[in-house]
């Protein structure tokens, strides 16, 4: 998946994750859904109106329509920080391209140029050109400097299932920990630590593969006696690792 | 080197919690203002977090965290280091008789660009009605436009003809007001194709518009052409030309010629101009709107056409007057000396 990378002045670099074009098309399509559905439901009160003067309730349908097709993306982007209801179920979002607070003239440009992006018909050049482009942008998007983004669902990570408190075999042999942490490749120990915050969404059988490989790197590593990993399951021995890995107050920040 | 991560977050979670909570308040309030020891205090959180993440990706990678991290970043980053103008309260008055037109002012060689290839259409479409009127029905695509001027005053002039748009003035006028501000979005936001589509745009109208005027003038019917077309026009073409004046700004941003800036600052720069300007249209297209369908197309012997030739001449002056001089600040003598 394409990312967005903006460096701050401070020399932090975060990153934002950029939506697919397939999800901004159904998003859109979402949004479309929105609108036909309002202007169906305006729809039932034009004849109440139409008691009055048909001519009016004519005008008010033909006015709406203009008006809730132009401001629904407007309206609905400037309130809810970038996003349409589309947007919002399909967890996207319109940022400013380099990081920075979206403003009104963004949202507004963004939008009216999408008459552009129409064309010939559906979204066929705005399509084409966010295929193209690197930041996955339609002219509406270039012009006034946004990009749609894919938000991450943000949860802090359930430490607790990972690490119950339980007594650890392996701390009583400090220096095969010592052993083990100087030896331990960063990427292999996150791989464990993510292999058990995962443990409930892997097939059973699975499972108990993917732990036992994990586990057998760790056992190339460091061998602890034998008295202690007898009968140890992997994943249990893989909890062992990641809790002297992860959990020690000497650990460096 | 693993990060202690139940450690890491312990120490650290009431920070991103304030700071969290701090950029809730700042997105939702438009018009929040921070006191000096606010913005400390929010310049300290975001600095902390910084570091946090920075810590985060050098020692150790949990990717919910450091994602939950990244996105408080990001947010915060956005909020400090936003230079454009702090949007302040929305006031419509202000905006419509000082913003709008110090923004047309700002950039008039566009609006001149813009008048230009319309004159330059309708002069087109004027020569190519009078040296060859078959070409009449290719240049003005309109069945009520085909018969000759004559018969079409005679038609309109008829008593049963008076006020033949009883009963559905309301929804002429809502779908004229409708289409203009589509073709004059249109007319703007094909300036992101360097400003060919929106001269096109203009040159075709101008290429209609002159057919039909030299048409009713080679007719012998000029007045009763200024009499229909100047009340709704005087607002309604230079509505159009405004619009294609936002084009030809977003155009020349794309290119930059004689500009140093990046095509991203150039872009950022004229966005909110643009905005001025097209909303600024939508007003006037309204009042065109109203006008053409409640009092243009009435003709003599409903309306004089003297009147309806005066209305749209003190019309036309009254918004030159509007953009030319509507939120001048006035000079102050005491002040200059």
């Amino acid at each position: 998946m394409n990312t967005l990378r903006i460096r701050t002045p401070e020399g932090v670099q975060f990153s934002l994750m950029l939506a697919s074009p397939v999800t901004r098309g159904l998003a859109l399509a979402i949004d479309l859904a929105c609108i036909s559905l309002v202007v169906s439901v305006l729809g039932v009160f034009l004849p109440i109106i139409g008691v009055i003067s048909s001519d009016l309730a004519n005008a008010i349908y033909v006015l709406s329509y203009f008006f809730i097709s132009i401001s629904y993306g407007i309206l609905c982007e400037w309130l809810w920080h970038g996003q349409t209801l589309g947007k919002k179920i399909l967890r996207l979002q319109v940022v400013d391209a380099q990081g920075l607070k979206l403003q009104f003239s963004q949202i507004v440009m963004r939008n009216l140029i999408r008459f552009v992006d129409c064309l010939p018909g559906f979204y066929l050049l705005g399509g084409m050109v966010c295929f193209l482009n690197g930041r996955v942008q339609r002219l509406g998007d270039f012009a006034a400097g946004t990009v749609v983004i894919q938000q991450s669902q943000l949860f802090q990570p359930n430490l607790d299932q990972v690490l119950p408190g339980k007594f650890n075999s392996f701390r009583k042999h400090p220096h095969l920990i010592a052993r083990l942490r100087q030896s331990v490749p960063t990427a292999l120990a996150d791989l464990a630590l993510q292999a058990l915050l995962r443990r409930d969404q892997f097939d059973p059988a699975a499972r108990v593969e993917i732990f036992s490989a994990i586990a057998a790197q760790f056992r190339t590593l460091v061998e602890f006696p034998e008295n202690e990993v007898r009968d140890l399951p992997d994943e249990q021995y893989l909890r062992n690792v990641v809790d002297i890995l992860f959990c020690n107050d000497k650990a460096v920040l | 080197m693993i990060i202690d991560i139940e450690k890491f977050i312990t120490q650290e979670r009431s920070y991103w919690s304030e700071l969290e909570k701090s950029l809730e308040g700042l997105e939702t309030d438009f018009g929040a203002q921070l006191s000096l020891s606010e913005i400390k205090r929010f310049h300290y959180l975001y600095g902390r977090t910084a570091s946090d993440l920075a810590r985060l990706t050098t020692f150790s990678t949990e990717p919910n965290l450091r994602r939950y991290l990244e996105s408080l970043v990001a947010r915060a980053y956005g909020q400090l280091h936003e230079s454009r103008g702090r949007q302040v309260r929305f006031k419509p008055l202000q905006w419509f008789f000082t913003d709008f037109p110090q923004t047309f002012r700002r950039h008039w060689i566009a609006f001149v660009m813009s008048t230009a290839l319309l004159l330059g259409g309708s002069l087109f479409g004027g020569l190519s009605m009078r040296f060859d009127p078959e070409a009449k029905s290719t240049l003005m695509p309109f069945d009520h436009l085909m018969q000759t001027p004559a018969e079409r005053v005679a038609s309109e002039q008829k008593p049963q003809h008076a006020d033949r748009l009883a009963g559905r003035k309301s929804s002429f006028s809502s779908f004229l007001i409708t289409n203009n501000t589509r073709v004059s979005i249109l007319t703007l936001a094909l300036g992101v194709t360097c400003g060919i589509g929106t001269a096109i745009l203009l040159f075709s109208n101008g290429v209609m518009l002159g057919a039909v005027c030299v048409d009713y003038i080679v007719g012998g019917q000029s007045v009763f052409l200024a009499g229909w077309l100047l009340p709704h026009g005087s607002i309604e073409i230079p509505s159009i030309l405004i619009a294609g004046q936002g084009g030809f700004i977003l155009a020349h941003a794309l290119i930059g010629y004689g500009s140093s800036l990046s095509m991203t600052s150039r872009l950022r720069a004229i966005l909110p101009d643009l905005t001025n300007l097209i909303f600024g249209v939508a007003v006037l297209l309204i009042w065109a709107g109203i006008i053409e369908a409640f009092f243009s197309q009435y003709h003599e012997p409903v309306i004089p056409y003297w009147v309806k030739i005066t209305f749209g001449s003190i019309q036309l002056l009254l918004l030159t007057l509007f953009l030319m001089r509507s939120g001048v600040a006035p000079t102050s003598s005491g002040a200059k000396s």
